[in-house]
């Protein structure tokens, strides 16, 4: 799929979500847009968390149960009073289960302008192998 | 007989169609869903991408917006004495050719926007500050819009 042609951004308001366990802390909890693609050697995962710092993004994986929670600080300082609120802030919360079984030690994370990249590499024994039909 | 007294005043007699009762209650159970289905929150009012919040404190007007996957260079932002122009285009990498997509949830595409700020400001003075995808524009509030203290005099 290309992006030539731009189009026009349209708004989209938050997806809150209920989380599955109870915050200890209270606030709203929201379903980040996620990117997911598969190529034989790993799966990538692409997440839009504005607003979260690298400190504040745990991400779990256990027994095949990714997790990814993120943390985004209201940026309003003391004093500050709301004239227009169009978005909330809180936390980012969303799992998936991986089908593929995934080598851990070399998982990458990276986060960029709000941006998380995670690259999952494939176990080895996952990456397909073409089987030639001998004639 | 057409017309007639009762020194009594039975509610049957207010009716002037057997369904005014049954209209007005109609009427006061739709304002009550109207409040429950529209809830707390609603729609954001401008329908323009970004959402942005506006927030002040004395000296300053806040202008935030979430923009994920955006740096500083990739914006357009402009003011006059009372309005914020942001605009810019969010653009997603094509990925290895080779991929097969699971999901696709993420946006790519241009926006602009104008949101006018209730009272002027110092355009001088302006600063912008883009991080962790969360834009932030300081605006200075021009002199006559910052209140004032004014000190009552006890004769």
């Amino acid at each position: 799929m290309t992006n030539s042609e731009s189009k026009a951004l349209q708004p989209k308001e938050k997806a809150e979500v209920t989380a599955p366990a109870e915050q200890t802390k209270a606030g709203l909890v929201f379903t980040p847009a996620v990117d997911i693609f598969e190529t034989d050697k790993d799966i990538t995962l692409l997440a839009d968390m504005p607003g979260v710092k690298a400190g504040d993004l745990n991400i779990d994986l256990r027994e095949s149960v990714l997790t990814l929670d993120g943390d985004a600080r209201p940026p309003e300082r003391d004093g500050e009073v709301d004239i227009i609120r169009e978005y909330r802030t809180g936390k980012y919360y969303r799992q998936f289960t991986l089908s593929q079984v995934i080598d851990q030690a070399k998982i990458d994370a990276e986060l960029k302008e709000g941006v998380l990249r995670l690259r999952l590499p494939k176990v080895e024994a996952a990456t397909p192998r073409k089987i030639v039909v001998k004639n | 007989m057409m017309l007639f007294r009762r020194t009594t005043r039975w509610p049957t007699l207010e009716w002037t169609s057997p369904f005014e009762e049954l209209d007005r209650m109609r009427r006061q159970m739709d304002l009550l869903s109207q409040g429950l289905s529209r809830g707390v929150w609603q729609e954001p009012a401008a329908g323009v991408f970004p959402l942005m919040n506006v927030t002040e404190d004395k000296e300053n007007f806040y202008v935030r917006a979430e923009l994920p996957g955006l740096k500083g260079d990739d914006l357009d932002i402009s003011v006059t004495r009372d309005a914020l122009s942001i605009a810019g285009e969010r653009k997603i990498a094509p990925e290895d050719e080779k991929a097969t997509y699971h999901r696709r949830e993420r946006e790519a595409g241009r926006f602009s926007r104008i949101v006018s700020l209730p009272a002027q400001v110092d355009t001088g003075k302006v600063e912008a500050d883009c991080t962790d995808g969360v834009l932030q524009v300081t605006l200075p509030k021009a002199e006559a819009a910052k209140p004032k203290q004014i000190a009552v005099k006890t004769s």
